[in-house]
């Protein structure tokens, strides 16, 4: 199959006429949800719950329909309706069912229906809890326009709405003001870039007059080059504000405000890898710009590679999780970035990322449970005997995504740091580099939580979460543990009339050198993350004069930068309009006023009321009068 | 006949009027002042009548002292009840009617 | 029913309604005036639908000797802002229902009852729908300059403690940009007569070409006032000091209605009556659009007022609509017209529910809340969802119209969409910070203290139509993109541009 062969899809029949629903259901239980009011706060959380099942039960009915179809006929098309029809630009609200949408449709809602039970028993405190499952219904319906669209512009439509759960979300807490704070910030910055995608998206219907997948991809080579690479960029940038990928990675450290079970579902397993979705499902586009693609690669190693770093420095255990995101997504970044010969590993990792991130934030979630809400895991230490199935799930996706074989993690980092060899050595070498500090990192994080000394903080009497917090951990565990080697073969071929690739057959235990190699890297920072972090640790973060170190905590001085160049040059420049709109345009205005009630005034001194000067004014007027008619006359 | 007397005499008594009435403070003193101005103006026109041998001046001169008529009337009640209230018969002192 | 001249009548109903509300005092009077803004929204329905494929234009000769004719009739975009005024003004009247109750905070002692604001309000709509319906130059002109009557004192009897001062502002730059228009209205008809039939019917003087500088200066004499009206940078300064002092109610009605008349004048009169100046102007014109998107947006975020803020969006937003329109292609002006319904329902929501606040609190000062979201959920939700239509997420109604412009503007307006497409990152921090520092954190002592209620049921059901609205039209807004279509398309025809193919820029 040519990598570049454009896969057109078929019209809807059966099942899939119904895929609708997938979004309809979960959109439908948040109206209620939402509008319900307090009627529904008892049974609300299982209603939420429901939603999100329901969708995964149509997900799965229409794989297990895709499963049995022609290859050819795998991808779908579902028309619903006309959205915009005017003039050139025709948008119809419409659905695509194909091999990536399905899996990513799988993702989401399996291990969303997961973290949604979780979350009953996690959220079971909070007074909120029905509002929580009508946002994150809100946001899995999102979450699937956004997979299962068929255009760009439809996919703006899912788009942004993430980006609205996502605010809802993070700012769940409001009354604390870091979260709200963060919330916004996660807004702003997802709108930067989203502006890149709109702009992507005006230059596509000029060139292409469609947003439509398959026509955009089939009429993409009869564009100009340089168009093309603009929106490769411009794609880059949107995949950059919704990845978290340097430059626009500041917001995601600082989502961690919000709910556990939200970090896990959006800021790990789900949402945030819709940048490489973007990219994976752009890559017939981004085939025909090497300069795009190359850009895509270098954010990917970057962020890989920043991401590790700031998870190397921080104390707060969801925050090195989060930059453990990051830096995962980087790798996909990384491998969306290499074409066809990557796309289907970036999927494969993201598929696996998802169980593994998803179990780790959530056993995250349950530690925190048990400490009263603490998240510095300096005040954590020996919880592996008080809390075995949270430290036995949390165990085994720590090694999945260290990559110790025959976890997850292994097979698709495998594929991915093979790729980037090939793509270039720099790549490989770097991408090998991102997993050895991966390795030192999550040594640390394991080591300052679960081993070592108790250092809890007094009154903290750790215990194991309830039940209902325990199985979605086991299952997701199994899922980090099994997903990469049932996975492995069969997902190349899966993916490839999406991806465009050429499926190469891979045992399961052929590892190439690469491989190994990078195994021996891992290793050795499991083995430097043990001996650092094996002795005593300070229940007070020591201050550093290490910039590494010091840059790492102040999340890479993003907000350093932002805050001195934006926000305040913003300021300044707001500032001077608010004073040009005083001085020049009202100040304008209130001097023509002043001008005419000015002379009004001054002519009304004249009046004074002393009839003898008024006939003084009367001669001096009769005697005008008459010089200027004798000097007519005598003119 | 020369109307050039009549109208010396006329412009005469119409300086005068007009300084009186500049000048004087007295508000019955203005309001002759006036009266004198009028006339100056009535023998003006009664001259040049005579002088041009219609009756357009001389009528409108009666019109004048019509008018004067009626001005006396009401000029002098107004006086009268200003001084009533205020005590004074000067103009300079009734400086209310202005802006 | 084909005699009856529904227009006419579309027209009078709220007039005569104004006329007796300003009769019947006291209670009374509001219901009065609540029955008939309801009776002419109903009818306004029948006109809507009615004229989807009939044609009701009225033609009537009124002054023969000037070509003056009373002559009405309703196009596509004609329609939509019919749609627009009737829908709003029950939703106006509920909203500003207890205005004259000393126990509401937030403003002056009112000048005069609430069934003379009923009556201004019906007064100002009767107007507003003859100036959408007006197919004669002179006449709406006569009608452009009567709304002034009733806003005028809308803004003068109710509100804040300088809404004389406020009330002038607004007049004066109103009366400014009108009184150009009609030395522009005389020159249209010095052009009829010249051309041998004196006419003022739209149709006639579109008719004629005019061409060279005469056209020019006609055009400038009509988009100063338009550009008063919508409010443009840099004559946009009235609108925050009357948004300010006005009561929410009289400055939904003033944003809402009667600032859609300037686009909808520029859509009519600048391109239907001057296609050649209209393109010899667009550059000009479009940068003082991009200029007032990116300023209005800033200047909302740097407001410390809500209701300023507000105003402020509102100058942002007007600047993508003449970007639309200025744009010249089927899309972008369908897309202007769209979201001048749009942002009439969006900013209506805005400005009431601020106006919640403002009753609550007594002032609409930013600085005056904090954490009100703990004590009034539903009202911080409402003010949530108007905000997020206001910043144009997908799925409201204003992103449609946004979309639309941008995307459709794009082809013949690269460089003005790229900087204007930088508004909708402003406009997420404008709405998002607002609502941050009112809604989030801890409560404040002051709102602890001011804010006690949540939303009661009359406040509920005067946003509940309008978030309904803007999710209605964003989801499904094609019935709506159709009827504002064919005006799109005629403008085009006249204006004698054709869409840019695809590919025509940037293809190989």
């Amino acid at each position: 199959m040519n990598p570049l062969e454009i896969v057109v899809p078929v019209e809807a029949t059966g099942l899939f006429q119904y895929a609708w629903l997938m979004i309809a259901i979960p959109l439908g239980v948040a109206a209620i949800l939402l509008l319900g009011g307090k009627a529904t706060n008892a049974w609300g959380h299982w209603l939420g719950v429901l939603g999100v099942i329901g969708s995964f039960a149509v997900a799965t009915a229409l794989f297990v329909q895709m499963l049995g179809a022609e290859v050819a006929d795998r991808a779908v098309q579902v028309s619903m309706f006309d959205w915009i029809d005017v003039g050139n630009l025709n948008l119809s609200a419409a659905l695509l069912v194909d091999q990536l949408s399905i899996l990513f449709a799988l993702l989401v809602t399996g291990v969303g229906s997961l973290i949604f039970i979780y979350s009953v028993g996690y959220m079971a405190e909070d007074p909120h809890r029905r509002r929580f499952f009508a946002f994150m219904n809100i946001f899995i319906a999102a979450m699937l326009t956004l997979v299962l669209a068929d255009s760009y512009a439809v996919l703006f439509i899912g788009w942004e709405g993430v980006g609205l759960a996502s605010y809802l979300l993070i700012g769940f807490w409001q009354q604390r003001r870091s979260a709200a704070l963060a919330a916004k910030k996660a807004f702003v910055v997802n709108r930067i870039g989203d502006l890149g995608l709109l702009v992507a998206m005006f230059i596509m219907m000029a060139l292409f007059g469609s947003l439509n997948f398959a026509e955009v991809n089939q009429a993409a080579d009869t564009a100009s080059a340089s168009w093309i690479t603009a929106i490769g960029f411009l794609l880059l940038l949107a995949a950059c504000g919704k990845s978290a990928q340097v430059p626009l990675q500041s917001w995601l450290l600082d989502a961690m405000e919000g709910p556990t079970p939200v970090s896990a579902l959006i800021h790990a397993a789900t949402m945030v890898t819709a940048g490489v979705y973007l990219v994976v499902r752009s890559h017939i586009l981004f085939e025909l710009t090497p300069a795009a693609s190359l850009a895509v690669c270098v954010v990917g190693v970057v962020t890989l590679l920043a991401g590790a770093w700031v998870g190397s420095t921080k104390d707060d255990i969801k925050k090195v999780l989060a930059g453990s995101t990051m830096s995962q997504i980087g790798y996909m970044m990384l491998a969306a970035g290499i074409g066809p010969a990557g796309g289907a590993f970036a999927i494969f990792h993201l598929f696996t990322h998802g169980f593994f991130k998803a179990n780790m934030f959530l056993g995250a979630g349950s530690v925190m449970h048990a400490m009263d809400d603490d998240t510095d895991m300096r005040h954590f230490g020996a919880l592996r005997k008080v809390m075995p199935w949270t430290f036995v799930t949390f165990g085994i996706g720590y090694l999945a995504i260290i990559g110790i074989p025959p976890l997850a993690g292994f097979y698709s980092k495998d594929h991915i740091v093979v790729a980037a060899w090939e793509r270039g050595m720099a790549f490989g070498a770097l991408a090998m580099l991102g997993a050895a500090i991966t390795a030192f990192y999550m040594t640390r994080l394991m080591m300052m939580t679960f081993f070592g000394e108790r250092r809890w903080a007094k009154g903290v009497h750790p215990h194991e979460s309830p039940g209902i917090m325990v199985v979605p951990l086991v299952v997701l565990a199994i899922g980090s543990a099994a997903l990469g080697m049932l996975l492995n073969s069969a997902i190349q071929t899966w993916l490839a009339p999406p991806t465009g690739h050429h499926p190469h057959a891979t045992a399961l235990w052929e590892i190439p050198w690469q491989g190994w190699a990078t195994l021996a890297l891992v290793l050795i920072g499991v083995g430097v993350g043990y001996l650092m972090y094996r002795g005593e640790i300070s229940f007070e973060q020591p201050r550093t004069k290490n910039p590494i170190v010091y840059i790492g905590r102040n999340d890479l001085l993003a907000d350093q930068f932002n805050d001195a160049v934006f926000v305040r040059g913003g300021g300044k420049l707001v500032d001077g309009f608010q004073a040009v709109d005083d001085l020049l345009i009202d100040g304008g205005v209130r001097s023509t006023t002043a001008l005419a009630t000015g002379i009004g005034d001054a002519f009304s001194r004249l009046q004074n009321g002393y009839e003898r000067r008024y006939g003084l004014w009367m001669v001096v007027g009769a005697v005008l009068v008459s010089v200027v008619l004798i000097l007519g006359r005598l003119a | 006949m020369n109307p050039a007397a009549y109208l010396v005499l006329s412009a005469v008594l119409f300086s005068t009027g007009l300084l009186g009435f500049l000048i004087r403070r007295n508000a019955l003193i203005a309001f002759m002042s006036v009266e004198l101005m009028l006339n100056s103006a009535n023998l003006a026109l009664v001259s040049f009548s005579y002088a041009n041998g219609n009756l357009l001046g001389q009528v409108g001169a009666f019109f004048v002292m019509v008018v004067a008529a009626g001005e006396v009337v009401i000029g002098l009640a107004i006086i009268m009840i200003i001084f009533r209230t205020r005590r004074s018969a000067s103009v300079d002192d009734q400086n209310q009617l202005k802006y | 029913m084909d005699n009856v001249p529904m227009l006419t009548i579309l027209g009078l109903l709220p007039l005569i309604g104004a006329l007796l509300a300003f009769v019947v005092r006291g209670k009374a009077g509001r219901q009065l005036a609540m029955a008939v803004a309801l009776i002419t929204l109903v009818f306004g329905l029948v006109v809507f639908f009615g004229s989807a494929d009939s044609d009701l234009a009225e033609t009537v000769s009124w002054i023969p000797q000037i070509g003056a004719w009373y002559a009405l009739s309703l196009d596509g975009m004609g329609r939509a802002m019919v749609l627009l005024t009737v829908i709003l003004l029950p939703i106006v009247l509920l909203a500003e229902w207890r205005i004259d109750d000393s126990k509401i905070f937030g403003f002056e002692q009112p000048r005069w009852g609430s069934n003379v604001f009923g009556g201004f309000a019906l007064l100002l709509e009767g107007f507003a729908l003859f100036v959408f319906m007006s197919a004669d130059v002179l006449l709406f002109y006569l009608f452009f300059e009567a709304t002034l009557i009733p806003m005028f004192f809308l803004v003068q009897g109710w509100g804040g403690t300088n809404r004389g001062r406020a009330a002038m502002k607004f007049l004066l730059y109103s009366l400014a940009g009108g009184l150009v228009m009609l030395f522009a209205v005389i020159g249209v008809y010095v052009v009829t007569a010249r051309a041998g039939q004196p006419s003022f019917l739209i149709s006639d003087v579109a008719g004629i070409s005019i061409g060279g500088t005469l056209e020019q200066f006609l055009f400038i004499g009509f988009f100063v006032a338009f550009a008063v009206k919508a409010p443009m940078v840099p004559v946009h300064s009235w609108l925050p000091d009357t948004a300010e002092q006005a009561t929410p109610g009289a400055t939904t009605l003033l944003v809402g209605v009667l600032d859609k008349i300037g686009t909808f004048g520029m859509i009519r009169f600048c391109l239907g009556l001057f296609p050649n100046a209209s393109a010899w102007a667009t550059p000009l014109v479009i940068f003082l659009a991009v200029v007032s998107v990116i300023y209005g947006a800033l200047m909302a975020i740097s407001s410390k007022n809500l209701l300023r803020l507000v105003a402020y969006t509102s100058v942002s937003h007007f600047g993508f609509m003449v970007l639309g329109i200025f744009a010249f292609t089927t899309a972008s002006v369908t897309g202007s017209i769209f979201y001048m319904l749009a942002h009439g329902f969006s900013s209506a929501a805005m400005f009431l529910v601020v106006g919640f606040l403002l009753n609550r609190r007594g002032t609409a000062e930013i600085a005056a809340f904090g954490g009100v979201q703990k004590v009034a959920p539903v009202l911080a939700g409402v003010f949530l969802v108007s905000g997020l239509a206001t910043l144009g997420l997908p799925g409201t109604a204003n992103f449609v119209g946004e979309f639309t412009i941008m995307i459709g503007a794009w082809p013949t307006q690269p460089v003005a969409v790229a900087v204007a497409v930088l508004g909708t990152v402003l406009a997420a921090v404008y709405v998002l910070w607002a609502y941050q520092r009112v809604f989030t954190g801890e409560v404040t002592e002051q709102t602890e203290q001011h804010i006690t209620s949540d939303l009661a049921p009359r406040e509920k059901l005067v946003v509940a139509p309008l978030i309904a609205l803007l999710l209605v039209f964003g989801f499904v807004p094609q019935p709506m993109i159709e009827v504002a279509t064919p005006t799109a398309q005629a403008t085009m025809t006249h204006v004698g541009m054709s869409d840019p193919q695809p590919g025509s820029m940037g293809g190989k």
